[in-house]
């Protein structure tokens, strides 16, 4: 038990910790460690995950030791450019795992959305090192039961809530454009010292080369016909770009993908040529959610990208920095980049119908899989215009619908293996 | 007997099918038995009584535990496979199992158009109807017959067996008659069974299949909801065991599709 000082320090439940950490063990070993063929630059995220509680939070917790802000959040509408820019760090919170539900379920109602649940419940645990270390947990306003959890999580930690307005219009420019203000001062408040145009153009320029690199990877995971990686391994990367060092994990991307244009052009590929390939696209999935992706891949297509937060929707589109001379102009570019996502809390959002269509024609896939957790309202809604417009392309699309829990794993096999048939 | 050709088994969550089909795809062996909690070696003693040297087409939630399989395929395949044999041609299967429903809208080959399943619950399923019988003390068997001799039906407003287990009782309390309780019951799990199906692109002529598709109302139901006839395959229960064995027939060579 090496952390155990370190836990104690966050006030962690340690037994139940270790219980947490047995069970990701397993998982892990079974869905990931076991498979064949993986990119041996995938070793730094296993080493990653491996430390997930542990080296990583070390280091969190020699930054909050040398005063550094830490921000939780459990959105990409928070601008880390801003946390990054005061030396502090922004991390994604646990959400992932059916394990904090039930006790989540003693306060909040059954019936809303499981990361909500897991999030606030990995709270009551004392089970998240993130959630102890962060100095504020950053909510915001993405649905309404998010909205409502905050008030109560502010019992028990401290949360400061961003409003995300929910149309596009001159208004609601206005709003966020406070929004980031206010963020902005509220970070230097915790750092103890002012952002300056230096510092924040640096921040852009760190968080724009990690997108980057992500950008980079979702190009090379399925390039002419080979996947040089398992759909598995790309979320994972993804799911790990919400934790690691921003610098150190652009660069072990980059890294893996020098490798995987090695792989492709040597024809190397972790599936059969003929390999159904697949878009998954809707709510996202965060660590340890690994449902849908290793019930696809163990049916016999392939994941090649993720239309969602945890996915395209974080690294698709940059910070325009160029020509910008003041502070006040690089928070324009940042209002610029984040009124460009397409999360389905916004109204109308059809952008996001047709970056569904553009991602299945970049990546040629076969089929989309929609994938909606239990309760979300607006992602489960959108799925109808989404669905349609996917038939009017003729494109195969199944939507699943479920939570983190493993009871519908069989049954959510049946409708996968047959949807992949149907596309051979 | 006559001889078989091929061999298909469905290891379902409730139930084990397993059928012998000759060259034209005709059964001319069956055997069906509830699935016990030891999977595997019950399946390995049903094997060893099978004839060896055709092949074997498996199925089902346990399908992968059947390691002498010639094949094994989606449960969804091999439904639309079996049902296309009385299609003849394209057409919507609709199967009520224990555990789920499904429909399927097939081609000209009997190969899958578009599908759809019920969610995680037991509404609209056998099981619907095997809860309520055993609250009302009925063998499931017994439900169509209590239903045909209603003159009315009262409406049962849940979809969920479990809450529909209470509606039923408060319903019987009040002095309701249990044929039209019973009625009611039916006409809940058709509708909800009706809806799962208008969600698709529904193509005449349609197939019932499933255990449930024995019961004569559910059908006759159906075919109210849809305004579509519904024909009724002999051996409704074994359809997803019977497309097993047609394409392990089909299949020459040894193929693994998952």
């Amino acid at each position: 038990m090496a952390y155990e000082e370190l836990y104690k320090k966050l006030d962690m439940d340690i037994e139940k910790h270790n219980q947490l950490m047995e069970i990701l063990g397993q998982v892990y070993q079974e869905l990931f460690l076991s498979r064949k063929n993986r990119p041996e630059g995938m070793n730094y995220f296993d080493g990653v995950i491996a430390e997930i509680h542990g080296k990583r939070i070390e280091e969190l917790f020699a930054l909050k030791e040398q005063g550094r802000a830490l921000v939780g959040t459990f959105c990409i509408f928070v601008p880390e450019e801003i946390v990054v820019a005061a030396k502090g760090a922004c991390y994604g919170l646990c959400g992932g795992a059916q394990f904090s539900i039930p006790e989540a379920e003693a306060h909040l109602p059954r019936n809303i959305c499981p990361l909500i649940k897991s999030a606030y419940g990995f709270k009551l645990q004392r089970t998240c090192p993130y959630t102890q270390l962060a100095d504020v947990i950053y909510g915001e306003t993405t649905c309404e039961a998010k909205k409502k959890t905050w008030e109560l999580l502010s019992q028990l930690h401290r949360v400061h809530v961003m409003h995300i307005p929910h149309k596009k219009e001159t208004l609601e420019r206005e709003l966020w454009r406070k929004e980031i203000e206010r963020f902005k001062v509220e970070i230097e408040e915790l750092a103890g010292n002012t952002i300056s145009f230096e510092n924040l153009k640096e921040g852009i320029e760190t968080v724009n080369a990690k997108r980057n690199a992500m950008k980079r990877l979702y190009d090379l995971r399925c390039k002419d016909g080979v996947v040089s990686i398992a759909g598995l391994d790309a979320l994972l990367v993804n799911q790990i770009s919400f934790y690691d060092d921003p610098v150190r994990f652009a660069q072990q991307v980059n890294q893996l993908c020098d490798e995987l244009e090695e792989r492709i052009e040597k024809g190397i590929s972790v599936f059969p040529e003929d390999v159904p390939k697949i878009l998954v696209s809707g709510t996202p999935m965060a660590p340890p959610n690994w449902k849908l992706h290793s019930i696809i891949e163990q049916s016999g297509a392939a994941v090649v990208a993720e239309e969602a937060c945890i996915g395209a929707r974080y690294f698709r589109d940059n910070v325009d920095v160029s020509g910008c001379e003041t502070v006040e102009d690089l928070i324009d570019a940042l209002l610029e980049r984040y009124l460009k996502i397409d999360c389905a809390c916004f109204t109308p959002n059809d952008e996001r119908v047709e970056n569904v269509i553009k991602m299945c024609r970049e990546k040629r896939v076969d089929g989309v899989v929609y994938y909606t957790l239990s309760f979300c309202h607006t992602y489960n809604v959108e799925s109808k215009k989404v669905m349609d417009r996917l038939k009017e392309e003729g494109i195969p699309v199944l939507r699943i619908e479920t939570d983190y829990s493993m009871e519908d794993v069989e049954q959510i096999r049946t409708r996968v293996e047959a949807f992949i048939e149907t596309l051979r | 007997m006559e001889r078989i050709k091929a061999i298909g088994i469905d290891a379902g969550s409730t139930a084990i099918k397993v059928v012998g089909i000759n060259e034209k795809g005709n059964i001319v062996f069956y055997k069906v038995e509830p699935t016990s909690f030891q999977m595997k070696p019950q399946l390995e003693k049903i094997i060893e009584e099978l004839p060896k040297d055709v092949p074997i087409g498996a199925t089902g939630y346990g399908g992968d535990l059947i390691s002498n399989a010639t094949i094994t395929a989606s449960e969804i395949r091999c439904h639309s496979k079996g049902a296309h044999l009385f299609l003849k041609g394209p057409g919507t299967v609709i199967d009520i199992g224990g555990q789920d429903s499904k429909v399927i809208v097939i081609d000209q080959e009997g190969e899958v158009i578009d599908f759809t399943m019920n969610d995680k619950c037991a509404a609209g399923t056998g099981r619907f109807l095997e809860t309520t019988a055993w609250r009302l003390k009925t063998p499931v068997e017994e439900m169509a017959r209590f239903a045909e001799k209603a003159d009315r039906e009262v409406q049962v407003s849940s979809v969920c067996a479990v809450f529909a287990e209470s509606e039923v009782i408060s319903m019987v309390a009040k002095g309701e008659p249990m044929e039209a309780v019973i009625k009611g019951l039916h006409r809940a799990l058709a509708k909800r069974v009706a809806s799962l199906a208008q969600s698709l692109n529904i193509i005449p002529p349609i197939l019932l299949s499933g255990g449930v598709a024995q019961n004569p109302v559910i059908k006759s139901m159906l075919e109210e909801e849809l305004k579509e006839k519904i024909i009724v395959p002999p051996y409704p229960q074994l359809m997803g065991a019977l497309g097993a064995a047609i394409i392990s027939m089909e299949s020459k060579t040894k193929v693994t599709n998952r």
